[in-house]
């Protein structure tokens, strides 16, 4: 079994070591360092998950893996997630046909439904809408990916007739998943359009899980498709030591867990419900290299999947704490979950 | 072991727990979307498993029990007539900053917006405010000492206990509130909402908030 690891960034706002936050500009220029130090550690993926707030201050994602293309070789690069119902599927094809044009066929795609909700408002969309937007634009997207013209009609974009969408992808395609946050009949729209398994695991005991890798699996024989993989996408920090990994990420999950629980109606962090999910049947990696090393390859083997990638660090953190926690990603835990995954 | 049929509405992110979990408490249990149950076979199969798939209109005649883990945008699609004379429980919520705003639910409890269209049946507000990615792995056999409060709201005191024995079955401490609408108190932004809760921390937080809403 081949295994992969890679790490997302959502563009968390970085601060300096006093606490005071850096501009959106240097927190953009820092993750596009942070992609050119992932590949030199040895990192196989770099994702940047599209956000639209103070906080995660990254709507351009491609543009900013453009810039790790041009300085990086062998490094994976793509979106975790684009929000494609807020996003026409025409010009996210164009954006990541580009990118792999870029970077010599790296560039991957990863679209999701949506659950961070600051885009509809911004776009001019309704939320209400969310099911059937992201219905269609799967569908539209899975069409674009053949590589051919696309006729097509819907109701949420204009029709499409024997359209030649460009620039043509030069190998003929790009790896290009669903992310899915436990709803099973988003699992089988992925089955249903081709797309592989992207599963969001953020909280609750990731053995939750492991039905629906099964259920893709089944749902691909069911229409006739090819084996396709499934990856796992969950947040943590790596440090040199259990304790450091913690102190450094816990005021800051705290803080900004915190703030979207008033947001968005949802229940406050607590020490005890941080040491429940940074624990062996939690959603959190956040640990040494060791703790972080063996909970991926548990969850892997336990969720048959193949592709394991940290979200690393929280708003709040500093830009070096970040790079430490890359490094020892790159360098240690993926060598170690290689290891026990043998 | 008890006969309570049991159709859960809905094979989203929160019906299948809720499905898994009476099927462990071993309630017989139907589930149904509104599409064809072929499409739903595959799910129940392995993510059900032990439960039927069924037309909803089949599942819904068939039951004891309603329980509703639609979308609350599709449950204006559900036609009440379906489920006149029948038990149900709410489990849907009005969540406008991850669902968008509906103007149907913006004046008022929004069981109470379910319990007046559905006037023909029998409204219990309950497993709506505990996670999805908790309900599962928290369920606690009576007594337990770190077993969580699930609370409850209705206006009918019969099908209130009858829930409340629902929950404590598959594995929580009901905690009853005094009506439909103080179930209010189970709504997102709320203190109890998305919170694993003891019994007596759920009743301080409960407490709390009215305490603060008098000054």
């Amino acid at each position: 079994m081949t295994y992969t690891f890679g790490l997302d960034t959502f563009g968390d706002r970085n601060s300096d070591s006093s606490g005071h936050p850096l501009s959106h500009a240097q927190t953009i220029r820092n993750v596009v360092d942070e992609g050119v130090v992932a590949e030199q550690a040895g990192v196989d993926f770099f994702g940047i998950g599209e956000h639209h707030t103070d906080h995660f201050p990254m709507p351009a994602a491609d543009v900013a893996l453009a810039a790790i293309a041009a300085r990086t070789e062998k490094i994976r690069l793509g979106s975790a997630v684009t929000v494609l119902s807020s996003d026409d599927p025409v010009r996210v094809f164009q954006r990541y046909s580009t990118l792999d044009a870029i970077s010599g066929g790296r560039a991957e795609v990863i679209l999701g439904r949506g659950s961070s909700i600051d885009s509809f408002p911004l776009f001019g969309y309704d939320l209400a809408d969310y099911e059937e937007l992201f219905d269609e634009k799967a569908t539209l997207f899975a069409e674009l990916l053949k590589g051919g013209p696309v006729t097509w009609e819907g109701k949420t974009r204009s029709p499409l007739f024997s359209q030649d969408v460009v620039p043509h992808l030069e190998s003929g395609t790009l790896p290009a998943w669903i992310g899915v946050g436990g709803n099973p009949q988003s699992v089988i729209r992925a089955a249903r359009l081709g797309f592989s398994l992207a599963l969001a695991i953020i909280g609750g005991p990731p053995s939750r899980f492991a039905p629906y890798s099964e259920l893709f699996r089944r749902a691909l024989e069911k229409y006739g498709r090819e084996p396709l993989p499934v990856l796992v996408h969950s947040p943590g920090h790596v440090a040199p030591t259990d304790e450091q990994a913690k102190e450094e990420f816990w005021p800051r999950w705290q803080e900004i867990i915190t703030l979207m629980s008033a947001e968005r109606g949802f229940a406050i962090p607590t020490e005890a419900s941080f040491d429940r999910e940074t624990g062996p049947d939690g959603a959190l990696y956040v640990g040494s290299p060791e703790t972080v090393a063996r909970k991926i390859a548990a969850n892997l083997r336990a969720l048959d999947a193949t592709r394991f990638d940290l979200k690393y660090g929280m708003p709040g953190m500093t830009h070096d704490q970040l790079m430490t926690s890359i490094e020892l990603y790159g360098q240690q835990v993926i060598p170690r979950a290689r290891d026990l995954l043998a | 072991m008890s006969t309570t049929r049991i159709a859960v509405l809905g094979a989203g992110h929160v019906g299948p727990v809720i499905a898994r979990l009476a099927i462990q408490a071993g309630y017989p249990v139907d589930v149904a979307t509104s599409g064809d149950p072929d499409d739903l076979a595959l799910i129940a199969d392995l993510v059900i498993p032990g439960a039927r798939p069924r037309w909803a209109s089949d599942a819904l005649a068939d039951a004891d029990l309603i329980v509703l883990a639609i979308p609350l945008h599709r449950f204006t699609d559900l036609d009440p007539a379906g489920l006149t004379g029948k038990l149900v429980v709410d489990a849907m919520n009005y969540w406008p900053a991850s669902d968008g705003v509906l103007p149907a639910f913006e004046a008022g409890g929004s069981s109470e917006i379910v319990a007046s269209r559905l006037s023909g049946s029998t409204v219990v507000k309950a497993l709506n405010h505990i996670g999805y990615h908790d309900l599962e792995s928290r369920t606690r056999p009576p007594h337990a000492p770190d077993r969580l409060a699930a609370g409850l709201a209705g206006d009918d005191q019969a099908a209130v206990a009858a829930i409340a024995a629902l929950l404590d079955r598959i594995g929580y401490d009901p905690v009853r509130l005094e009506s439909l609408r103080a179930g209010r108190a189970l709504q997102p932004g709320r203190p109890v909402f998305g919170a694993t809760l003891t019994r007596s921390e759920f009743e301080r937080a409960i407490h709390d908030e009215e305490a603060r809403s008098l000054t």
